[in-house]
């Protein structure tokens, strides 16, 4: 891949090194930290336990909560989606909607699954939708959060552009909290990974207390969120 | 400069903030509010253990960086540019500003939108891109509400249109974008959305701040609630991120325990509903990603704390815990401190980055009861630095001549009110000591304030060099 450019670094540096009073550090050892209470949290939670928090968080958050297994999911899928509308699906294009038998599903809906090919008009088709679904890569108890790490087939606008979002979270996806999402992206950068060029953690639908500190639900992004957590087969 | 609000001496506008009774009441109740959601989301949430325990984990990682920044700065750099990205090293404002024009420029861009900016006010970016033709939407809601007021200035670093309420922004919606509707906070954001959605997809180039740099994987972390961040750096095909030089964290594990504090303190949420981490990738073939990314590392005074007893300011994460629970900044709310950066952490940090003839008085704007160190999540001694400041400032201004600083100190002639509100949140075992709006003498905290009175002797001999440098204020390094 081609490099970017660095301007001004060396000086800009050489002015850091100065202030700290040294000459400017060529290695670094980060410490082992004294203080970690990050590994405490949740730390002897069995999955039900996690389900349970990550559940309760997300309900907080305003999100609805479907819990389910494999074998219903697809029912269950298809009764969320005319909750919630019935309009024009949009999905991440992700192998993972065969593996847990829902390509019927999507089918059956009408959804659009993202296609690279299609250039802009994949945009287009997720500013119209009612529903954008895609898969929680990593899912926070703690916050009742969901990640997804995006790129062309994980596409960004679909956990933003429709009105609602239905993230499928497989219960082996939840962990305490992002203390083990974080460890494992450093992980994979220490080892030379490629990094997904947007790791998106979402808690729920977009908000805002910024006028007289109320909080309004669906500001930019989505104005509900649904988590369907899933025992996976 | 672009940090500056207002033209009238500090004492003024204090004065003016305490006769507004309206703005008073807004600023108490939204205090309320941020304070008692962080509570709720710190000590008093079982489940986030020790919150002691979390500020010593903040502190520690905090200091470290600053301590290694040079190298951290390196690292960030060399891993934004290997996936293609481009990094500009701005020592002052002005470099910030010419430079993100000339990418504007080469660009043919005409519309801008924004998210996270308050570096970007700090450097006065919208002018500088209206300058060059370019139509610039600010996104955050509020942001958004003090665009559309004639470009208000914000009044709190967290929520910058603190300052007004709902039925005032119902009227200024009216009367500038012909809105129709109540004054009901749903109906406001609505109308917000609807306004934006289209410009969204339009724009050529989204500009946002940073919460957080991560030097080893050149990544930057947006800290949000309403998704306008991530509509600003999907949609258009080039993203300038702005970042203060200190904002970034070594690796992913620290992170983790940065947002965990930003957010608690802040919003007093577990986790702000997005935080979106974003890596240059300018090759992939997403159609929704930037395919061009810049990121903007400014200096613009900050490095002058480096090496000096203000080197903690520097480990600020802008959570406003601090601001929220100032009893000054609760009396004469966020304008009057003339700064984009208010309450206490702007008192110890304005003077830094714009020199002490410029927001020397601000240190003053302080009843020392430390409420504002005990808040702060990464341990910054607030109260200490700003009593520090006004020693330097007394001093420098007592060599000058000796009258004139006392005039200066003399808060009580020169702002009765806010003389008053001081000795309010004094300690009350330190009233018998107020005398004729003066005070004598006092143990504690109060025993610095008083010493600064006596033009006590410089602390160290780093005190001429650090006050050289900010006599005059400005970005620029002397
Ligand atoms: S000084 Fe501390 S409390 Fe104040 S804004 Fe900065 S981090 Fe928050």
């Amino acid at each position: 891949m081609a490099e970017g450019m660095i301007h001004n670094k060396n000086d800009f540096l050489a002015n850091i090194s100065a202030r700290l009073g040294r000459e400017q550090s060529k290695q670094v050892t980060r410490p082992d930290w004294k203080h970690r209470p990050q590994l405490e949290i949740l730390k002897k939670a069995s999955p039900e336990e996690l389900a349970a928090v990550f559940s309760r968080n997300s309900v907080e958050k305003t999100t609805t909560v479907i819990e389910t297994d494999s074998t219903h999911l697809a029912k269950v899928l298809l009764e969320t989606f005319s909750k919630y509308g019935g309009g024009r699906v949009v999905a991440t294009k992700d192998n993972r909607f065969g593996e847990y038998g829902l390509d019927s599903v999507l089918a059956e809906s009408g959804a659009h699954v993202w296609n690279p090919e299609l250039g802009k008009e994949n945009i287009e088709i997720a500013k119209q939708a009612a529903i954008g679904v895609f898969f929680s890569d990593v899912s926070l108890a703690e916050s009742g959060t969901v990640v997804q790490f995006n790129d062309k087939d994980i596409a960004r606008s679909v956990s933003l552009l429709p009105l609602t979002y239905v993230a499928i979270v497989p219960k082996s996806t939840i962990v305490p909290r992002m203390t083990q999402a974080s460890y494992a992206i450093h992980k994979s950068v220490e080892e030379g990974k490629r990094l997904s060029t947007c790791i998106n953690f979402i808690s729920g639908p977009s908000n805002s207390a910024d006028i007289e500190m109320n909080i309004v639900i669906g500001v930019h992004g989505p104005i509900e969120a649904v988590h369907i957590i899933v025992t996976d087969h | 400069m672009a940090m500056k609000i207002g033209d009238k001496p500090f004492f003024g506008r204090v004065d003016d903030a305490l006769k507004d009774d309206f703005m008073r009441q807004a600023m108490s109740s939204a205090q309320d509010r941020l304070r008692g959601k962080k509570i709720s989301a710190t000590v008093e949430d079982e489940l986030v253990g020790d919150w002691e325990e979390w500020r010593s984990a903040g502190e520690e990682i905090r200091r470290h960086t600053l301590e290694n920044l040079d190298f951290y700065l390196d690292q960030l750099s060399e891993n934004f540019s290997k996936r293609g990205g481009h990094v500009y090293f701005a020592a002052t404002a002005e470099d910030a500003t010419r430079y993100i024009q000339e990418v504007a420029k080469k660009k043919n861009a005409k519309k801008v939108t924004k998210a996270k900016s308050m570096v970007t006010e700090e450097i006065g970016l919208n002018e500088a891109l209206e300058e060059v033709g370019c139509e610039v939407y600010e996104t955050d809601l509020a942001e958004y509400i003090l665009q559309i007021d004639d470009h208000d200035r914000p009044s709190h670093i967290v929520v910058p249109s603190l300052h007004k309420n709902k039925e005032q922004i119902r009227d200024t919606f009216r009367d500038k974008a012909n809105y129709t509707g109540t004054e009901e906070p749903k109906q406001l954001a609505a109308f917000a959305r609807s306004q934006l959605r289209e410009t969204f997809m339009q724009a050529d180039i989204g500009v946002t701040g940073c919460n957080f740099a991560v030097a080893e994987s050149g990544s930057i972390s947006l800290v949000t609630n309403e998704g306008n961040a991530n509509m600003v750096t999907t949609f258009p095909e080039t993203q300038i991120s702005i970042m203060g030089m200190e904002r970034l964290v070594p690796t992913w594990e620290e992170l983790d325990v940065m947002i965990n504090l930003l957010s608690r303190s802040a919003v007093g949420q577990k986790i702000t509903t997005y935080v979106t981490n974003l890596t240059p990738q300018v090759t992939e073939d997403s159609i929704d990603a930037p395919k061009e990314f810049h990121l903007v590392i400014l200096d613009a005074g900050r490095s002058k704390a480096l090496g000096t007893e203000f080197q903690s300011a520097l480990h600020c994460i802008r959570c406003a815990a601090c601001v929220n629970v100032c009893p000054v900044y609760r009396h004469i709310g966020g304008h009057a401190y003339g700064s984009i950066y208010q309450g206490p952490i702007g008192a110890v940090l304005s003077p830094i980055l714009g020199g002490y003839e410029e927001y020397g008085e601000l240190p003053f704007a302080s009843s020392l009861c430390a409420a504002c160190s005990e808040a702060c999540p990464v341990k910054i001694p607030l109260h200490e630095q700003l009593i520090r400041h006004r020693e330097i400032y007394v001093k420098e201004k007592a060599k000058t001549t000796e009258k004139l600083a006392m005039k200066t100190f003399g808060i009580g002639a020169s702002s009765p009110s806010l003389f008053r509100l001081a000795v309010k949140g004094m300690p009350t075992m330190m009233k018998p000591l107020v005398k004729d709006d003066s005070i004598s003498s006092g143990p504690g905290p109060m025993k610095l304030w008083t010493a600064v009175r006596d033009f006590p002797a410089p602390g160290n001999g780093n005190f001429r060099h650090w006050f050289d440098n900010h006599k005059k204020g400005g970005g620029t390094d002397g």
